[in-house]
This record gives C-alpha cells, sequence and structure tokens, in this order.
C-alpha cells in the first residue's frame, strides 16, 4: 500500500565485478516522489555503481531494483523512465547544442515545431537561451554541463540521475551551479539523486542523504541528522570536522570521555559500556581560566590558532593528554590556558562497531594457531587448553597489534586502509593482502597506504572455544 | 640566451642529411616528370602527351577501369573492415591488442609475397585467374589499412556518450547510426584515403592476379617506362602526372572532411 509513495525502490541490491570485492553489498533505499537524494562517499565507495544500476547502465548481480513499483533491474536504459548527467557532460561532439538537447526528443519523431518549443524552454531553464546553434566543444565547462542537463530534462523523466555533475567545475561556479540545480529541483518537481564526495555540496542540496562506504549504506538521514546524530564514526569523521573519543557511558545520562564525567541526553546504551562520541568543533564553548574553581570541565593549553575566515580553528591540548578541535569566533593565542565545556545535547554518543579483533581461528601443533591464513605462535599454557585441529575464535586488543615499517618484519602484510584521530591515539584500519581488516590503536603517525608489517606477542592473543560463553585464558 | 640559440642551430643540422635525401629522390624527380610530361623526346615543350592520353580510348578506359576497381575494394574493405573494428573496439576482450594484431599481422610479410601465395591458392583449388581474383587480392592486401582506422577511432570514443544516447531513448541500431557512426567518420576517411589511394596505383597485383591480361592504370605506366623505351618517357610521365592529380585530390577531400569532423 506504501508502493505509490516511493518512485525508486532499492532492494537488497549487489554488485560484484569480477575478482573484486563488493561494488555493491546487501544495499537497501527507497526514494520518494520528488525528492532531492544525495549519495554521498569517498572514492571506490560504489555511489556510482548504485547510480548506474539505477540508470540501467549495470545490472545488478543480486536484488531488484523498482521504478515506480515495477521491476526494471534488467529492463535496458533506453526504456527506463530515467536521465542521467554524465560527470563529464557526454556531449555530443558532432551536434550543436540545439541538436544536442532535441536528441532524446527526435528520437520519439514528435513534431518539429514541438521539439523546437521544447528545446527552447529547455535551454531557458537551464539559462541557456540564445546558444541554440553554437558548437558544443566552443562552450565553457560549466556551460557544456547547463547543456547536459538541458537535454537530460527534456525527456521529462520521472528521476534525474547527476553523477558527480560539478566536480569539474571550479569552485564559484560550483556554487552557483548548486544554487540553480536547487532551483531547478523546485521548478521540475521530480525526483533528483545526485552522486557526490563533496559533504558540503550533499548538505547544501539534499533533502536526504545516503552515506556511503565500501559498497554499504551508513547512513541515511536529513542532512541535519547526519550532522548532528552521525551513526558511526565514519560518518562522523566523513563529514565535517569532528572530535572522535572513546568514551565509557557511565550511566543513562551520564558519559565519560577525557577523564571527564559529562552529562548527555542518549539513554540505553547501558551501564559502563565502551562507546564513541563525537563533538562538533564548534560545539565546544572555550574561555579563558580565571578562578580557581571554575566551571569548566576540561582544562587545556592552546597549541595552535588559525583563521578560517568566519572563525578561528584551534587545537586544545587537555591537561590530561587529549587533543581536541575548536572552532569560534574569537581567538585564543598559542600558550593560553583554556577552560573547555560541552553541552549534553552536543554529545552525540555511538555504539561501537567492534570492541577488539576477532578472527576465527584453528589449533595446530607445537604452540601455534592459523588465522587470517598465517601461523601464529601462542604461549604453551595457552595451547595446551585446547586439542589440536580444535577451531577457536581468537580475539585481539586494538592496541596490542604491532605494525612494523619493514614488511618483513610483520607475520603479515597489509596497507593502511583508513585513519580515525581519536583525542590521544590513532585507530587505523588496516588492510591485509589477502582483504582482511585488523583494527589497530597506535601512537605512531602512518599515512593512508602505508605499506605495513603487522606483529602480534603470543601473550596478547586470547582463544576461546567455539562456544561463546567458556572463557579459557 | 646565446647558448640556447646555438643548440636550436646545431640541431637544425641535423635535419641536413633528410632534407638532401628529400630533394634528390623526392623534388626532384618530381620536377623531372613535370618536365617529361610537358615535352617530347626531343626536349621541346609540348602538350601531346596529355593529348594522346585523353584521344586514346584504351588508356582512358584502363583509367576509368583502375578507378572503378579501386572503388570497389574500397567498399568491400569498408563493408568488412568496419564490422571487424566495430567488434574488436567494443567487446569486453581481454586482450584486445592481440586480436587486432592478428589483423595487422599479414602486413609484417611483403605484400608481393602474399600476393604471389594468393596465385598459388587460387591454382590449389582450380579458381580462374582473373577480375574476380584481382579484387580478392586486393582487398586481402589493404582490409588491415581499413580496420586499423577505424577501430583507432572506435577505441578512443568515450563510452559515456553511447551510455548517454541509450540513457536518451536510443535503441542499440539509432545508438549506432546517430552516435558511433558519426564519430567514426574520421576513421573511415582515413581508412579509405589509405587503401583507395594505392589501389588506384597498383600494377603488380593486377600482373600477378590476372597474368597480366587486365592491365591497371599502374601497369600502362609501368610499361611505359619499362616496355615502351625511352621515347614513351614523356608519355609515361604524363599519366603519372595524372595520377598523382587523382591522389591528391582524394587525399585532399578526404582530409577536409576529418578536418570539419574534429
Amino acid at each position: 500500500m506504501q508502493k505509490s509513495d516511493y518512485i525508486i525502490e532499492v532492494k537488497h541490491v549487489s554488485k560484484q565485478f569480477e575478482d573484486t570485492k563488493f561494488a555493491l553489498d546487501d544495499v537497501n533505499l527507497s526514494i520518494k516522489k520528488g525528492e532531492f537524494v544525495t549519495i554521498l562517499g569517498p572514492s571506490g565507495c560504489g555511489k556510482t555503481t548504485l547510480l548506474r544500476c539505477i540508470a540501467g547502465f549495470q545490472v545488478a548481480s543480486q536484488g531488484d531494483i523498482l521504478l515506480n513499483g515495477i521491476d526494471v533491474t534488467q529492463m535496458p536504459p533506453h526504456q527506463r523512465d530515467v536521465n542521467t548527467v554524465f560527470q563529464k557532460y557526454a556531449l555530443f561532439p558532432h551536434l550543436n547544442v540545439y541538436d544536442n538537447v532535441a536528441f532524446g526528443l527526435k528520437l520519439k519523431k514528435i513534431d518539429k515545431k514541438v521539439i523546437e518549443k521544447k528545446v527552447k524552454h529547455a535551454l531557458k531553464t537551464v539559462g541557456m537561451t540564445d546558444y541554440e546553434y553554437r558548437d558544443v566543444s566552443s562552450l565553457s565547462g560549466g556551460q557544456q554541463q547547463r547543456v547536459a542537463i538541458a537535454r537530460a530534462i527534456i525527456n521529462e523523466p520521472e528521476v534525474l540521475l547527476l553523477d558527480e555533475p560539478l566536480a569539474a567545475l571550479d569552485l564559484k561556479m560550483r556554487k552557483d551551479m548548486q544554487m540553480e540545480l536547487r532551483e531547478m529541483h523546485k521548478k521540475l518537481g521530480i525526483t533528483f539523486i545526485y552522486v557526490t564526495h563533496d559533504q558540503e555540496e550533499a548538505l547544501t542540496l539534499s533533502d536526504r542523504v545516503v552515506v556511503m562506504r565500501e559498497g554499504r549504506i551508513q547512513q541515511i538521514g536529513t542532512p541535519t541528522d547526519v550532522y548532528n546524530e552521525p551513526q558511526n564514526c565514519f560518518v562522523a569523521d566523513f563529514i565535517g570536522e569532528s572530535n572522535i573519543l572513546d568514551a565509557i557511558m557511565v550511566k543513562d545520562g551520564v558519559v565519560n570521555f577525557c577523564e571527564h564525567d559529562f552529562e548527555c541526553v542518549d539513554k540505553g546504551f547501558g551501564n559502563n559500556q565502551e562507546v564513541d562520541v563525537v563533538v562538533r568543533p564548534e560545539d565546544i564553548y572555550i574561555g579563558k581560566v580565571k578562578t580557581e574553581d571554575s566551571p569548566w570541565a576540561l582544562h587545556g593549553e592552546v597549541k595552535s590558532c588559525i583563521f578560517k575566515g568566519v572563525h578561528y580553528e584551534m587545537t586544545v591540548l587537555t591537561d590530561n593528554g587529549y587533543e581536541l578541535m575548536i572552532q569560534d569566533y574569537h581567538a585564543f593565542e598559542p600558550g593560553s590556558q583554556v577552560g573547555l565545556l560541552i553541552k549534553p545535547e552536543d554529545i552525540q554518543v555511538m555504539k561501537k562497531e567492534r570492541l577488539c579483533n576477532t578472527f576465527d581461528g584453528e589449533i595446530l601443533e607445537d604452540n601455534n594457531v592459523r588465522f587470517l591464513d598465517e601461523i601464529w605462535s601462542i604461549p604453551e599454557r595457552v595451547a595446551d587448553r585446547f586439542e589440536i585441529g580444535e577451531k577457536v575464535e581468537v580475539e585481539v586488543d586494538f592496541n596490542r597489534v604491532n605494525l612494523q615499517d619493514d614488511e618483513e618484519d610483520g607475520t603479515l602484510c597489509g596497507e593502511v586502509h583508513f585513519i580515525l584521530y581519536k583525542g590521544n591515539h590513532y585507530h587505523l584500519t588496516v588492510r591485509t593482502d589477502d582483504g582482511d581488516d585488523i583494527y589497530v590503536d597506535t601512537n605512531d603517525v602512518w599515512d593512508n597506504g602505508d605499506r605495513v608489517g603487522i606483529r602480534i606477542a603470543p601473550s596478547y592473543i586470547r582463544l576461546y572455544k567455539k562456544s561463546p560463553e567458556q572463557n579459557t585464558l | 640566451m646565446s647558448n640556447w640559440k646555438l643548440k636550436i642551430q646545431s640541431r637544425d643540422k641535423w635535419a641536413w642529411p633528410y632534407t638532401i635525401f628529400l630533394i634528390c629522390l623526392v623534388v626532384l624527380p618530381l620536377v623531372l616528370i613535370g618536365v617529361y610530361a610537358f615535352t617530347d623526346s626531343t626536349g621541346e615543350f609540348t602538350l601531346l602527351n596529355f593529348a594522346s592520353f585523353f584521344t586514346k580510348s584504351t588508356a582512358i578506359n584502363t583509367f576509368i577501369y583502375s578507378i572503378g576497381i579501386a572503388l570497389i575494394t574500397t567498399i568491400i574493405c569498408l563493408l568488412l573492415g568496419y564490422p571487424a573494428a566495430y567488434i574488436m573496439a567494443m567487446a569486453d576482450f581481454k586482450t584486445p591488442h592481440v586480436i587486432a594484431m592478428l589483423f595487422i599481422l599479414p602486413m609484417w610479410i611483403n605484400f608481393l609475397l602474399r600476393t604471389i601465395a594468393t596465385v598459388e591458392l587460387f591454382g590449389m583449388f582450380g579458381l580462374p585467374l582473373g577480375e574476380g581474383a584481382l579484387i580478392f587480392g586486393m582487398v586481402y592486401d589493404f582490409l588491415p589499412f581499413m580496420i586499423y582506422p577505424i577501430y583507432n577511432t572506435l577505441q578512443k570514443m568515450d563510452t559515456n556518450l553511447i551510455e548517454a544516447a541509450h540513457d536518451l531513448g536510443a535503441n542499440r541500431i539509432q545508438v549506432f547510426t546517430k552516435v558511433t557512426l558519426p564519430l567514426s567518420m574520421p576513421g573511415i576517411y582515413s581508412g579509405i584515403i589509405m587503401v583507395f589511394m594505392p589501389t588506384v596505383s597498383t600494377f603488380a597485383i593486377a600482373e600477378l592476379l590476372t597474368h597480366n591480361k587486365i592491365p591497371l592504370f599502374g601497369s600502362l605506366i609501368q610499361r611505359s617506362f619499362g616496355e615502351g623505351g625511352i621515347a614513351m618517357w614523356n608519355y609515361g610521365a604524363a599519366l603519372s602526372l595524372i595520377m598523382l592529380v587523382i591522389i591528391g585530390l582524394t587525399s585532399f577531400f578526404g582530409g577536409d572532411k576529418e578536418d570539419i569532423n574534429r
């Protein structure tokens, strides 16, 4: 009964290219008629693949795509009532502006006068009147993109797909075009699905933002939702500036981080649970410390202060060793002692995705265990508790994984894949050559893409019998 | 500054050997052809060489026949070559270069050897030599010259354009006629030039594949110089000049089209 509400439904769609990981992994998305939805994510997150599946240029390996309640998963693109604006415009170089825009209508064999009227109207919509007989190669990037939009909207599609349409334009032009796109969306009343890697663009333009990472949807919500209430560290880190910190949910309404109990509004995490908190830099109040018993929650010293136009961006090192980013209209000189305050509603508490690394393992001879396709030695007293060949669950704490500069020094090799700064340490995702992820807490500075050797000391490898209750350590 | 100038100057000198080569083997012969074409055997200026070509019906007929054969060869090459190039460029072969190589491979062998092999093949299968064999041999020899430029333009074509056409409602046939074909025109033009020009002037293939029975325009020129003795040189030079003009016109016409398209 809700079917008519949604113009596009993506149901359990996966897409796998040959010999690679999933480009799309069980994606579910419903889009209402007339909505402006942005699919946001870093390059390689599958956002373009998803758009191409909707357009029909690629066929989903699994799952269904419904357009107006009709299954179009296998339908070729020319039969779908959607049109695409391509990143590199894809204007036909052998046709002039008029013929480019009229291309779709001419295929339908419509009366020439009707075509002319519609082309004029479409060009007027994008502000390109009087350019009809210009050669497309003589137009600037912005003008070409306008023609591309006119060409796509002239067919009056139910859905307009835009694949990073502004990525090739310079900043000023991009801002102008963003506003114009919003206006066009309002005027035309059709559904826009917009793909971008630019989080600011996504927040500015859309009714709803879909954040993707590695083929999976991380969060769907209004721009304010994804900004103020990110559901995980990735979303918090990707959208806007943020301070992401390890914390402990003491009880409902109280969360401890930076060694201080903060009041918060979140509930239902349980007592003394490890969580992540996000505090936006503009939500931290900063002020001079005047008296001994000040109202400040944290004390610290300003390390750097950079003027950013509207505000100043400061780094404050708290007395207990946490580095926080703060944005304020007032500048505080580096070296000055400051106090910090955070309001309860500005603290976003997130469930931790994992508390430690867990792998499937198998006990081998001579005090060894196999996991991640490598052989790791374990202390004899631990090995003695298991049979040889027994399947076990392996746990390793984040801060017990040792990364080596030289790949040769590690039991296993990998590449630093994702870095998250957590105030006083880095939380890294290291992807092994076999494509498994190991999470590491470290104080050392690594860069994205660094090749590392991975070592784990025998005594830090915890083993459990496959039935989860029995702790054998 | 002066150092830099010196370097340029010294680089200019490297072109001298080739310049001398050009003058001796291209410019001078061309001038000689011109001189011979407009003079008689005594060295007096005359237009008789041209007059005798335009009045001799055998010469005119051979000329028209050669152009006809060249046109037929070019059309067959285009009809065979375009689909081959299209399939090669469009299919997601993992190794398109290997397939491209297979089409190019015959070019590695001298065309005379290939033509002689063709003669043997016709003999083996008991097929008669003649006009059919001539066209077969020319198509076989010049097909790669048609495929390669077309393949090149098709391969470089932005796949987004094909997707955009699909997206705007074009089916496969419409995508081909409205986008792929017009955009591959530069390749078609250079393919036509590369096949038409050498087929118009060829004579060796005709000699071998027709047992010297069907003379082409190239054969006429060759005979004027080879068998006619020094007295026929002036006539041969005139014929050469006529062919030069024809080829020049084709390439000019083709090259012009190519420019418009870009």
